[in-house]
C-alpha cells in the first residue's frame, strides 16, 4: 500500500475549511487560556513567594504583617481531600459494581443511575445547604461542632463538610469505574466463574484489582474537584480561619472541629472577600493551583497505567 | 468470528503451497492454520511448503490412547433454548477420558452452547432454558453444587484471557478460597508447577511466575489458560475454540498438549477448523443447527460420513 498524496486544505470545500480552522483556533485558545492562568499565578506566587505561609496560622488583625499564613487552611484542605475520599471511593466503587455486575431490578438501577446523575449536576451551594439542614438536626449532634455550654446544633464541622464534599467526589468514582468494569470482557468474568468461583469471589479477585486504574482516576478527579470547591467551605466549615477544635483533647475532636482551606482563604483574603491581603490571596492561590495540577499529573499518570488489554 | 471460514484453501492458492514463490510464501504464513492437506479423497500427496511455519508436518492421525476409555460424562435428549429460539436439540453424547471429543459445525449451530452446558455456564445466560439430562460420573450435574462442578468440568475460553495478576496467581486461582483459611505460597506451590508442567509451559515460565501474566504471548496466554484450568484437576477439559486466536506455530503447541491431556481428562473441544478436528479428535460429533446429525470414530466422519449433511459441510460444500 503507498501513501496517499497529501491532500491541500487550500482544495477543501470552504465549509471544511473553516471548520478545520475554527478547531485550530478552539485549541489554541484552550491552551492560551490555560497558559494565561498558570503563568499568571506562578508570576504571582512568585512575587508574593513566602515558604513561612505554610507553616503559619492566619490571625483576625487588620495589621497584614501580623495576619499570619495559611497553615490551617492547608490542613483543612488536606483534611477534606482524605475524608471525602475515604467516603466516596468505597461508595462510588460499591454502586458502581452494583451497577455494572447486577443491576438487578433493572428499575432500581435505572433510579440509581438517575440518582447518580442528580447528585453531579446538583450546584455545591445547593450541596451546602442541604447538608446544612441535615446535620442540624438534634441526633446527628455529636458530628458537628457546638460551643462550650451551647445546644444549639449549627450543622457545621469537617465531618459535614466532607460529607457534602464526597457527593461532589461521588459520580466521578461512579462513572471512572464503571467504564473500567465495561471495559472487561465478559469472558473474563465467565473464565472466573468456569474456575468455579462465585460472582463475589470474581468481582473481588478479578474485576477490581482489573479496575483498580479505573477507579484511581475517578477518586482523583474527585479530589481535584473537592480541593477546588468553595461553596461547601464557607457554608458547612464555618466561617473562621483557624482551625477550632470540636471537643478539644481527641482526634475526633478535630474532625468535629471548625476550619478554613485553601480556597475559602483565598475568597476571605482578594478583594472580593472582607480581607485586603490580595498578595497572600495571590500566593494561596498558587499553591491550591499546583495542588490541582498535581491531582491532574497523577490522574494522568494512572489512566495512562496499564489497564490488562485483552481481546474481545 | 462468526462467519465460517472456508474450510479449505482455494485451489489456486494451494497449487501455490504446493511450488512456493517467495513473496506468496509469507502470505500463506499469516493464514489461519488450514493449509495442512486436502482431504484423502483429493488424490495429491501432502507437500507442506518449507519454511511454513508450525505446519511442517503434514496431517498426522493421532495413535488412539492406549489408555482405557472411561465415560466421564453424558448428555440424555439435551436440549437447550435461549427464548424461542433452540439452540440445541436433543443430543446424547458421550464423552470419554482417553479420548478427544470435537464438535464440529457452522457457527450458530450450537456447539458452544452444548459445550456450555457441560459446565452449567449456559445458566448465566437469563434466557437460556436447558432440558434433559448431563450426568458426569453417573450423577446429575443439576444436582451438584454448581461451583464444585465447575472444579471438575473445566473450561478455556476462545480468546486467551489470563487474570490481571501474576502468572503463579492465575494458576492459584481456582486452588484458593476453597476453604475459609488461605493456603500459602509454599502449599499451592506443587500443585501450580504441576499444572504448569502438563500444560506444557513450564520451561517458559518457571523462573519467573511473578511476573503478570499478561505480559506473556498470546500462546503462552492460552497454554496458561490451560493450566489454570488443570490447577485443580478437573475430570474434564473444555475447549471453546481455543486455538482461534492464535498463530500456527502456537496452535500446534497446544494441539501437541492437548493429544498428551486426553489420558487423564476427558478433552471436549468445539472447532471450526476441521482440519484440527481431523488432527486432534478420535470422536466427532457434527452440529447443525441444534442438531447432532453425526457422531462417530474421526476416521468415519471425515473419512466416510453417513449423512449427506456431513459429506456436504467435510467437503466444504455448505456453512
Amino acid at each position: 500500500m503507498s501513501t496517499p498524496p497529501r491532500d491541500s486544505v487550500k482544495s477543501w470545500p470552504w465549509r471544511d475549511r473553516v471548520g478545520y480552522y475554527a478547531a485550530w483556533a478552539a485549541g489554541l485558545t484552550l491552551i492560551a487560556v490555560a497558559g494565561a492562568i498558570v503563568i499568571y499565578m506562578a508570576f504571582r506566587g512568585a512575587q508574593y513567594f513566602d515558604l513561612g505561609m505554610l507553616f503559619e496560622s492566619p490571625n483576625a488583625t487588620l495589621n497584614q504583617s501580623e495576619s499570619g499564613g495559611f497553615k490551617d487552611p492547608l490542613i483543612g484542605t488536606t483534611l477534606l481531600l482524605v475524608m471525602s475520599t475515604l467516603i466516596a471511593a468505597p461508595l462510588g466503587v460499591t454502586i458502581a459494581v452494583w451497577l455494572t455486575e447486577y443491576g438487578r431490578p433493572r428499575g432500581l438501577a435505572r433510579t440509581v443511575e438517575s440518582a447518580v446523575e442528580v447528585v453531579a449536576g446538583t450546584p455545591s451551594i445547593v450541596l451546602a445547604m442541604f447538608g446544612l439542614v441535615f446535620f442540624q438536626q438534634q441526633w446527628l449532634s455529636f458530628l458537628t461542632f457546638s460551643s462550650e455550654g451551647s445546644n444549639v446544633v449549627l450543622g457545621r464541622s469537617f465531618i459535614a463538610a466532607a460529607a457534602m464534599m464526597s457527593l461532589i467526589a461521588l459520580p466521578l468514582v461512579v462513572g471512572a469505574t464503571r467504564e473500567a468494569l465495561n471495559s472487561i470482557p465478559g469472558h473474563v468474568r465467565e473464565a472466573s466463574y468456569a474456575l468455579g468461583k462465585t460472582k463475589a469471589a470474581t468481582i473481588r479477585r478479578v474485576l477490581l484489582p482489573a479496575a483498580r486504574p479505573g477507579i484511581g482516576t475517578g477518586a482523583a478527579l474527585g479530589m481535584g474537584r473537592v480541593a477546588g470547591d468553595t461553596a461547601i467551605v464557607v457554608v458547612l466549615l464555618g466561617a473562621v480561619m483557624q482551625i477550632q477544635n470540636g471537643a478539644e483533647g481527641s482526634v475526633f475532636g478535630l474532625f468535629r472541629g471548625l476550619g478554613s482551606t485553601l480556597t475559602s482563604y483565598v475568597y476571605y483574603n482578594s478583594p472580593a472577600g472582607e480581607g485586603l491581603a490580595p498578595e497572600k490571596a495571590y500566593f494561596a492561590a498558587f499553591v491550591l493551583l499546583l495542588i490541582v495540577i498535581v491531582l491532574n499529573f497523577i490522574v494522568t499518570r494512572i489512566a495512562r497505567g496499564r489497564e490488562p488489554a485483552w481481546t474481545r | 468470528m462468526d462467519a465460517l471460514k472456508p474450510p479449505e484453501p482455494p485451489r489456486e492458492e494451494q497449487d501455490v503451497i504446493l511450488t512456493p514463490p517467495p513473496p506468496v510464501r509469507r502470505i500463506v504464513v499469516d493464514r489461519e492454520p488450514t493449509v495442512v492437506q486436502p482431504p484423502p479423497s483429493n488424490g495429491h500427496a501432502p507437500q507442506a511448503a518449507p519454511g511454513a511455519i508450525g505446519l511442517a508436518s503434514p496431517v498426522r492421525r493421532p495413535e488412539p490412547s492406549p489408555g482405557p476409555k472411561v465415560e466421564r460424562m453424558r448428555t440424555e435428549s439435551v436440549s437447550i433454548s435461549y427464548g424461542d429460539k433452540v439452540a440445541v436439540d436433543d443430543v446424547t453424547l458421550p464423552v470419554r477420558q482417553g479420548e478427544v471429543l470435537a464438535l464440529i459445525g457452522p457457527s450458530g449451530c450450537g456447539k458452544t452452547t452444548l459445550l456450555r452446558s457441560l459446565n452449567r455456564l449456559v445458566e448465566i445466560t437469563p434466557t437460556a432454558v436447558r432440558g434433559g439430562r448431563i450426568t458426569l460420573d453417573g450423577e446429575d450435574i443439576d444436582q451438584m453444587e454448581v461451583t464444585a462442578l465447575r472444579r471438575r468440568v473445566s473450561m478455556v475460553f476462545q480468546q486467551p484471557n489470563p487474570f490481571p495478576m501474576s502468572v503463579f496467581d492465575n494458576v492459584a486461582y481456582a486452588l484458593r478460597e476453597q476453604g475459609s483459611g488461605r493456603p500459602g505460597k509454599e502449599a499451592l506451590m506443587s500443585h501450580v508447577g504441576d499444572a504448569l508442567v502438563r500444560a506444557g509451559l513450564w520451561d517458559e515460565v518457571g523462573a519467573t511466575l511473578d511476573h503478570p501474566a499478561l505480559r506473556l504471548s498470546g500462546g503462552q496466554q492460552q497454554r496458561l489458560c490451560i493450566a489454570r484450568a488443570l490447577a485443580a484437576r478437573p475430570e474434564v477439559l473444555l475447549l471453546d475454540e481455543p486455538c482461534s486466536a492464535l498463530d500456527p506455530r502456537s496452535t500446534q503447541v497446544i494441539e501437541e498438549l492437548i493429544l498428551k491431556l486426553r489420558d487423564e481428562v476427558a478433552v471436549v473441544i468445539v472447532t471450526h477448523n476441521m482440519q484440527q478436528a481431523l488432527r486432534i479428535a478420535d470422536h466427532v460429533g457434527f452440529m447443525y443447527l441444534g442438531e447432532l446429525v453425526e457422531y462417530g470414530p474421526a476416521e468415519q466422519v471425515f473419512g466416510d460420513p453417513r449423512e449427506a449433511r456431513t459429506r456436504e459441510y467435510v467437503g466444504g460444500a455448505f456453512g
